[in-house]
């Protein structure tokens, strides 16, 4: 596609620029987005649609797809929430204080996004089982952490982490000090500053970390794997059992369990850019 | 009261300092006879409205004008109604009313700093403090909350002490005027004590359009470059500095004794007109206000008079006149 | 006085212990992990897992995989950047959240949409078979799976940078009488090498560490479609730990040497990146 061929049409859906390459780039960009990304997933839909509505339903609705949806679905929802409780924590901390090692933590927090999702979950499986470093720890308590579903919360937990800790740290950081001492001015206990005041306003950012890392673990496989156990009703993700589709060349059934999948990671979606259209229109900003 | 000085003076400090935002190294800070120098910033009770207003983003107009009674333990605080009440009270004050369930990001700059001052007068300060409050405002709407804000002060009768570096504002609107010179009082009087009796050296130059002359004192005479001139009192002899404004140098009647200044530019300030003068090629060049219908052009040579003379005989730094540390100054 | 505007020690030193506890026992003790279960039998057992043939094809077949998607997402992520980020045109905002719809992907769907399409039941599988073409189970598909996945990487380092930058540099080139592309190359790249670099980083460690998407499309024909990911889960499901957490550990170096190389950039240039990322 050349700008010349584009030019006919191009003045009237984009605003004049004296720059070039226009047609040419964006020509490009959507052309790769469209092949790589866009016609799959689209043939990914299609062939769930030959299924029908309702025999997407009978295939999600089936009680492994529906135990393993669920499984994905709540734990999931609660390593989000541990992660919104000490992301928060690790993000005060790391703006707000002074101690030894805190850069080199802070460049931790990144790990999960560089480390390969396999080596996370053998490691992280290595540690928590009954003669791991920690699932040790557990055994006099009768608690078992690797191969049931504690396995997956840690490993989901692992995988979520740094979202809500890089979402709520830029938040903080630009957070103005002359809102907390006029909170102080008028009375507020330092109790009350921070959860009047400090907390709410991290709010739009914390909702916005969480529901990244909600998506991001629902679709997790690599690291999930290997410390799940992955027994059918107890500890089998979706994402798993469309492995198992396909390897018994189910084509339609996988496709209607990654449907749901994207169903749902599109209302994460959905969730994450409406909060923060809400937040910008309200707060001033995201 | 007004803190008036050039930026990074140590008004915003002081202010600081009353509010107990930051503490001091030494000395007290005294609010009427009580020592307020150990108290939290909480239990000071002091307004303050700051410079950015701090609004309380996620809180609505009237939240967060609340949020003072709100926050006070339960025996202090007074019923929701009675809260709901006074708010409704500073919101009529404040002109705003009907915008209580807006969020600051909705407010244009100046309804945010009205609520800015509502929210702190609604714990009934002890001292309202105002840190540059029409810094961040276009100069239409500076100039009608200036006057706004002085009918809310005459009404409300609280103390207040604002910052600000624009002297315009300062003489305008404050009874009291303190200048500021790097984190000392200069001079604390009325805006006429300033302008017309000032302290120190400092507060001569900084207040008014006035031109520093270096000259010579001796006697009842002092020596501006080449010419000789007479002065009312008696003088420290010595390098002295004389401050002259525009409204200070005259154009001398016929006959008398005068200065002859060479003009060499004019121009409109405002209403008036006023003449660029060279007294000596050495010296900087000074100002003079030219009188209705008088034609002056440049290269004309004017016969000009000191009408009032203020001089500063050059003291060592440390012993100039006036000094008072802010840390020891006592608040209200 | 202190404490209206900042907690108290005792308050401060928990919060600390809470934040840096939490880290320790969810990054920092499993990254040590790896290292140590590598080396528990000593190095020489170590080094032995790098001499098996289907670790070093492997390796190589990593290698490969990332020098073929990392510079094609190289070009989209900066063409990508340069329409949106340069020009107004209507479409713009669902182009951007077109471009960030990998990230919310399960890799495994990734994996799937490609076996729909070439896979030997797939749409394009019959005209695969007559052209004598394999991508699914075989290298090809491995390269698409890994592209899908690392797709947003660069253009999201780039577009909110060069959003941020506007036009205005780029125009008073042009009036200068530079043509566009030397426009490009001298005053729109040199602005933005340092987010470009870190973008390449980013991309190219999740490339060689992709494991669910690849998965789904390898087969797992060791020597031939395994990536050093693959061969970990092999290798870990023989039981072969100390070989698993060999190349498992050379994964992780890969990790920390991204991660080291990040910090310095945001320490040094952290006016030439992107202020808020999102991954």
């Amino acid at each position: 596609m050349s700008d010349a061929a584009l030019s006919g049409w191009l003045p009237r859906v984009r605003k004049p620029s004296a720059l070039p390459g226009f047609g040419l780039t964006l020509g490009f960009a959507v052309s790769y987005l469209s092949l790589i990304v866009l016609i799959p997933l689209a043939v990914l839909v299609a062939r769930a649609g030959t299924l029908g509505l309702d025999g997407i339903w009978r295939v999600a609705t089936t009680p492994r797809v529906l135990a393993a949806l669920e499984v994905s679905f709540f734990i999931s929802a609660a390593a989000a929430l541990v992660n919104a409780v000490f992301g928060v924590i690790v993000a005060w901390v790391l703006v707000r204080y002074e101690f030894p090692g805190k850069r080199l933590l802070d460049a931790a927090v990144d790990l999960p996004f560089a480390l390969p999702t396999a080596v996370a979950g053998i490691a992280l499986a290595a540690l928590y089982a009954e003669n791991g470093w920690i699932g040790g720890l557990f055994v006099p308590f009768g608690i078992k952490i690797a191969f049931t579903p504690l396995g997956i919360l840690v490993a989901l937990i692992f995988i979520g982490l740094p979202f809500v800790v890089r979402t709520v740290q830029p938040v903080l950081q630009d957070f103005d000090r002359e809102v907390e001492e006029a909170s102080a001015t008028l009375g507020a206990t330092r109790r009350q500053t921070v959860f009047r005041v400090v907390l709410p306003s991290l709010t739009p950012a914390l909702l916005t970390g969480v529901a990244l890392a909600f998506a991001r673990a629902v679709g997790e496989y690599g690291s999930v794997i290997f410390i799940a156990g992955n027994m059918p009703f107890v500890s089998e993700i979706a994402p798993l059992l469309i492995v198992t589709k396909l390897e018994e060349f189910d084509y339609a059934g996988a496709a209607a369990i990654a449907t749901v999948m994207l169903a749902i990671s599109f209302l994460a979606l959905l969730a994450i850019n409406g909060l923060q259209a809400f937040s910008r229109r309200r707060f001033g900003h995201a | 009261m007004a803190l008036l000085g050039p930026s990074g003076s140590g008004k915003t400090t002081f202010l600081r300092l009353i509010a107990g935002l930051e503490a001091p190294t030494a000395g007290r800070i005294l609010f009427g006879d009580e020592d307020a120098t150990k108290l939290a910033v909480r239990d000071r009770r002091v307004g303050f409205v700051f410079q950015s207003y701090a609004l309380f983003r996620h809180l609505t107009v009237a939240e967060n004008i609340a949020y003072g009674l709100r926050v006070r333990p339960r025996r202090t605080r007074p019923a929701d109604k009675e809260i709901r009440r006074r708010v409704a009270d500073l919101l009529e004050l404040v002109q705003l009313s009907g915008l209580d369930k807006r969020h600051p990001a909705q407010l244009s700059g100046g309804q945010r700093q009205r609520v800015a001052l509502a929210r702190a007068l609604a714990v009934e300060p002890r001292v309202l403090l105002l840190d540059e409050p029409f810094g961040a405002l276009d100069a239409k709407v500076r100039r009608d909350l200036r006057r706004w804000l002085r009918e809310v002060h005459d009404r409300t009768g609280h103390t207040t002490l604002f910052v600000t570096h624009d002297q315009e504002e300062a003489l305008e609107l404050a009874d009291r005027v303190a200048i500021f010179n790097r984190g000392t009082i200069e001079q604390v009087g009325t805006p006429d004590d300033v302008l017309d009796r000032p302290a120190t050296a400092f507060v001569a130059g900084f207040v008014g359009e006035a031109v520093r002359l270096p000259v010579d004192a001796a006697g009842s005479w002092i020596r501006i470059g080449p010419h000789q001139v007479a002065t009312p009192e008696e003088n420290v002899g010595g390098p002295a500095e004389l401050f002259v404004r525009p409204r200070d140098l005259v154009i001398a009647r016929p006959g008398v004794d005068a200065i002859p200044a060479r003009v060499i530019g004019v121009r409109r300030s405002g209403t008036s007109r006023r003449a660029e003068l060279s007294l000596a090629a050495d010296l900087p060049t000074v100002e003079i206000e030219l009188p209705e219908g008088r034609s002056v052009r440049r290269g004309d040579v004017l016969p000009i008079v000191l009408a009032t003379v203020r001089l500063f005989t050059r003291l060592p730094p440390h012993a100039s006149r006036g000094e008072v540390s802010a840390k020891r100054t006592e608040g209200s | 006085m202190r404490s209206a505007l900042s907690e108290g020690r005792a308050v401060r030193w928990t919060l600390i212990a809470l934040g840096v506890g939490f880290l320790a026992l969810f990054l920092v003790i499993p990254l040590l992990a790896v290292f140590s279960e590598a080396l528990r039998r000593g190095m020489e057992p170590f080094l032995a897992a790098f001499d098996e043939p289907d670790t070093q094809s492997a390796i190589g077949l990593t290698l490969l995989v990332a020098a073929i998607a990392v510079p094609l997402n190289l070009v989209f992520g900066v063409a990508a950047a340069w329409a949106v980020a340069k020009f107004e045109f209507r479409g713009k905002s669902i182009l951007v959240s077109l471009i960030d719809l990998p990230f919310s992907v399960s890799p495994v769907v990734a994996g799937l949409v490609y076996v729909l399409l070439f896979g030997a039941k797939g749409l394009l599988g019959p005209l695969m078979d007559d052209w004598q073409f394999k991508i699914i189970f075989a290298v090809p598909g491995i390269v698409l799976a890994t592209i899908f996945v690392t797709f947003p990487f660069i253009a999201r380092e780039l577009i909110p940078l060069m959003q941020e930058q506007g036009t205005a540099e780029e125009e008073a080139a042009l009036t200068l009488g530079a043509s566009g592309w030397r426009t490009f190359l001298t005053v729109t790249l040199p602005n933005v090498r340092w987010a470009l670099l870190y973008g390449v980083l980013l991309c190219n460690a999740r490339a060689m560490g992709e494991f669910g998407a690849v998965s789904v499309v390898s087969g797992h024909i060791r020597g031939l479609t395994n990536t050093m990911p693959l061969h970990v889960e092999i290798l870990y499901n023989e039981y072969n730990f100390v070989a698993a957490f060999a190349v498992a550990s050379l994964l992780a170096g890969l990790a920390l040497v991204t991660l080291g190389a990040k910090s310095v950039l945001e320490w040094r240039y952290g006016d030439g990146l992107a202020r808020i990322h999102r991954h």
